[in-house]
């Protein structure tokens, strides 16, 4: 199903091709079969599907954390490979990974160091950071005398720190408990909204999917393969309570359909 | 803790070709991908040993040897640095030599022979293991079930870790030497005291190991304290007796050895190192180092064998 | 220094009674003390200290009157205000030992042998063949008593305090090696993922996350190295160092007899070791301060 392009800027983020991931074993394992997308520059796609259906592993390809078997991928127009050291994203994990050696701030800063950055411009970027999700005066803290919301918040603010157009997020919030992860979620949309970055996001709650995406990707369990492209047409500035409305619910209702489809 | 030697392919270039999944890795490769690295790094040893007697014996046989006979050269330099009778360092197979023919050419009861001087060693650190393994046990029990040995002697036990106790070893010798104790029982108290440590430091770990929720438990079933020490505790403690039994029987051959010093050197690995580097006699020094060597790896196989035996599942 | 006349236990003192009912009092009194401090609130610091100085306290008073009391030869034990005196006159002597074993022998020889431990770690972390390969063969240094190695470095080295550096290198070497893998292999995948999509080269990702991963482990190696090495060190010295000492002191004077100054030696070694494992806590909790198992927040 061919994506719809946005029309501002016509190459795609990322372009993935016919790519497949394939481990050893008797018979070998198909992580990933042949998958195929187009993300467009200020998407915000969701990736959405059962617990080992590939979703994590095509967000971690894409990003040159793992190798595909077959296929392509490319990400601005380059391999993931030169992406990576080209620093053209920003990757936030399933758990904070913050280093507890470091304050706050020294760890918004680390990806600075690794860049070469200057030392002051580096805190001045990652005060700034830190501010724009909230933890204004937290900075000399250690990440273990913070909440796990607050911690996370501390890994997106890590991430958005060398200003990255694309940002790839593997189910970043599933730790956190139910008003935080509303709350986190309402956060990450208006930072959306405001930077018009891309968003990859990984993710297996349905309500989140709809919630935060302007197209959500669909996938079955393994071998893992795209079986639906649903365009969200929810307006772009939504608030927390769009989830009420008959839309929202038939965008949802729309996608568990999908979900079903493909693992029957 | 993780695998070793897991670390991320750090430069792994992405290739558009197709990468052809790894062949499963049969049962046999997997053995000698764990043999071969050690046999590597043996053989390596090996080489760089030689190299290195070859290297240090060199100037003596130059000097002693060599000096009348012009037109030498490495030909003859070599098997010359490899069989002198007291090198700077023997070579491989002068100690594997001299540690046969000590062996073979002595009765066992001489005291000529290699072996009768494993057997004293071995014998005052068996005996020394046992003993202190035993009052390792019974002292852990003690702390364990009361309060005020725990707070009173648990915390200088384990400040005894930071001390060295051997140094006691002449102390113990000469006062049970004075009361006409000396032979094997000296010796295996040092032995004893030396890995008795371990023993109960992990035993009390051990022991106090069970979790509230599987003490509630034995609780619920109205056990007694000598049910839940049996049932619970005990079996619990296993797993962390057992590598203290290992470093214990280490320890008690390193006491065992070193308990033969002051006497001067009458019997044992530790008196014929002695003797060896009073007479210069290097090959000497190296066989008993090398005898207390494979001894150390018996006793303590003897141990892992042992804890296989009785704990068929393995440790958790 | 006493205040009881020697031997009053034996036989024929007109005091016996008076001592031995003494001495049951003091029992009486030290279980009961003992008791009724390790009753206490442990979460106080004081309480937890005060315990086992209580009972060491009381170890020397019944030592002291033991030995006294019953008139026990020094060669068996000598009293503690015997070993104090020997001690005190002793000091010099001492003095010169501590710098010898301590000062030279253990504390060079362990900051050799750990850094080199350290060092060999992270070059052979590169290669998971060698380690494969060096690994077991360290595993196998552990249950061999590799103090025995201190008459062939006597014949490298010479008697001075050299050849038992030599001998506390070689003892340390392979415990710091085997945490320093140990450590160098427990980051996280996560962690390194992370600085994997950064584009950080291998000694980037050295220096700002495997190294501080791995201290934790490097201490625990250091504070094990620390004990290893003073026995080492006084050890290499029994086998034979005609110039000073610890272990010299140690044995020449039981060899002579002089128990009171050999007690004095053992307590300066005693200090020594703990002294130097404490130091080394010190450092540890500086820089391990985000540990779990050393942070309280």
């Amino acid at each position: 199903m061919k994506p719809v392009e946005t029309g501002v800027n016509l190459r795609p983020v990322v372009e993935v091709a016919e790519m497949s991931v394939k481990f050893a074993g008797e018979p070998p394992v198909i992580a990933l079969d042949r998958v195929s997308l187009d993300i467009a520059e200020g998407e915000f796609i969701s990736l959405i599907g059962p617990s080992g259906c590939g979703k994590t592993t095509l967000l971690r390809v894409i990003a040159d954390l793992e190798q595909a078997s077959s296929g392509r991928v490319m990400v601005n127009g380059m391999s993931s490979h030169d992406a990576r050291l080209a620093r053209a994203y920003g990757y936030v994990f399933q758990a904070p990974a913050l280093f507890p050696w470091r304050t706050v701030l020294a760890n918004v800063t680390l990806p600075l160091e690794v860049q070469g950055v200057p030392r002051e411009q580096a805190r001045e970027t990652a005060r700034m950071q830190l501010e724009r999700v909230g933890l204004k005066g937290f900075e000399s803290k250690y990440p273990w005398q913070l909440s796990g919301g607050m911690q996370q918040r501390v890994s997106i603010a890590r991430a958005l720190g060398f200003e990255p157009k694309l940002l790839m997020m593997d189910e970043p919030f599933g730790a956190l408990d139910e008003i935080t992860r509303d709350r986190l979620n309402e956060q990450l949309l208006r930072l959306w909204e405001r930077e018009k970055r891309t968003v990859i996001f990984v993710t297996h709650s349905i309500p989140e999917a709809v919630f935060l995406s302007s197209r959500i990707v669909v996938m079955s369990p393994r071998p893992g393969r795209i079986v639906e492209l649903i365009e969200s047409r929810l307006p772009a500035d939504r608030r927390l309570d769009i989830r009420e409305t008959p839309e929202f619910i038939d965008v949802a209702h729309r996608v568990r359909l999908a979900l079903r489809d493909a693992h029957d | 803790m993780s695998r070793i030697g897991s670390v991320w392919p750090f430069e792994t270039p992405m290739t558009d070709a197709a990468v052809l999944p790894r062949p499963r890795a049969a049962t046999s490769t997997a053995s000698t991908s764990r043999v071969l690295p050690v046999l590597t790094v043996l053989a390596t040893l090996m080489w760089v040993w030689y190299a290195a007697a070859a290297w240090l014996n060199a100037p003596q046989v130059i000097e002693r040897v060599l000096s009348d006979q012009p037109g030498w050269g490495l030909a003859e330099l070599l098997p010359l640095t490899w069989s002198m009778q007291r090198p700077v360092l023997p070579a491989p197979h002068q100690i594997v030599l001299d540690m046969w023919r000590s062996i073979v050419d002595w009765p066992l009861d001489s005291p000529r022979s290699l072996l009768f001087h494993t057997g004293v060693t071995a014998a005052s650190t068996l005996l020394g293991f046992v003993m202190g393994t035993l009052l390792g046990l019974v002292l852990s029990v003690l702390i364990v079930h009361s309060r005020t040995l725990d707070r009173s002697l648990f915390p200088w036990i384990i400040a005894s870790q930071t001390v060295p106790v051997l140094a006691i070893a002449p102390i113990v010798i000469v006062a049970l030497g004075s009361m006409g104790l000396t032979g094997v029982f000296p010796k295996s108290v040092i032995a004893m005291y030396l890995c008795f440590f371990p023993v109960t430091v992990a035993m009390v770990k051990g022991l106090r190991s069970p979790g509230v929720m599987e003490l509630e438990l034995m609780h619920t079933y109205a056990a007694s304290a000598g049910h839940t020490f049996w049932k619970l505790r005990v079996p619990a403690s296993l797993p962390f007796l057992f590598p203290s039994l290992r470093v214990g029987i280490a320890a008690a051959l390193v006491g065992a050895i070193v308990a033969e010093l002051p006497t001067g050197a009458q019997a044992g690995l530790g008196a014929r190192l002695l003797t060896g580097s009073y007479y210069g006699n290097t090959v000497q020094i190296w066989s008993a180092l090398v005898m207390a060597a494979l001894l150390g790896l018996a006793l303590t196989g003897a141990v892992a064998w042992a804890e296989k035996a009785l704990m068929p599942g393995g440790r958790k | 220094m006493n205040a009881l006349p020697v031997g009053m236990a034996l036989a024929g003192h007109p005091g016996r009674w008076a001592f031995f009912a003494l001495l049951l009092a003091l029992v009486v009194l030290a279980v009961v003390s003992l008791r009724r401090l390790s009753a206490l609130d442990p979460k106080r610091w004081q309480v937890r200290f005060a315990t086992p100085l209580l009972f060491g306290a009381w170890v020397l008073l019944f030592w002291e009157l033991l030995t006294q009391g019953f008139d026990v030869p020094k060669v068996l034990l000598p009293a503690p205000t015997v070993v104090w005196v020997s001690l005190l006159q002793g000091a010099p002597t001492l003095q010169a030992d501590f710098v010898q074993t301590v000062l030279h022998s253990v504390l060079i020889g362990l900051t050799l042998g750990s850094g080199l431990g350290f060092v060999v770690g992270v070059l052979i972390d590169r290669s998971p063949f060698l380690q494969r390969g060096l690994l077991p063969v360290a595993a196998l240094a552990s249950t061999v008593p590799l103090v025995g190695v201190a008459p062939i470095m006597v014949m490298w080295f010479g008697f001075d305090w050299h050849s038992k550096a030599a001998v506390v290198v070689v003892v340390t070497f392979f415990p710091m090696l085997v945490n320093t893998l140990a450590g160098l292999a427990s980051t996280g995948t996560m962690e390194r993922d992370l600085m994997r999509s950064y584009g950080a080269g291998y000694w980037r990702t050295l220096f700002s996350l495997r190294i501080p991963v791995a201290l934790p482990f490097v201490f625990n190696a250091l504070k094990i190295n620390s004990t290893l090495a003073l026995i080492g060190a006084i050890v290499a010295e029994f086998f034979g160092s005609p110039v000073s000492g610890l272990g010299f002191r140690i044995s020449t004077e039981a060899a002579r007899l002089n128990m009171g100054l050999v007690w004095a030696a053992i307590v300066v070694a005693a200090v020594a070791g703990s002294l130097l494992y404490a130091a080394l806590e010190w450092v540890e909790r500086r820089s391990t301060f985000w540990h779990p198992s050393i942070r309280v927040g």
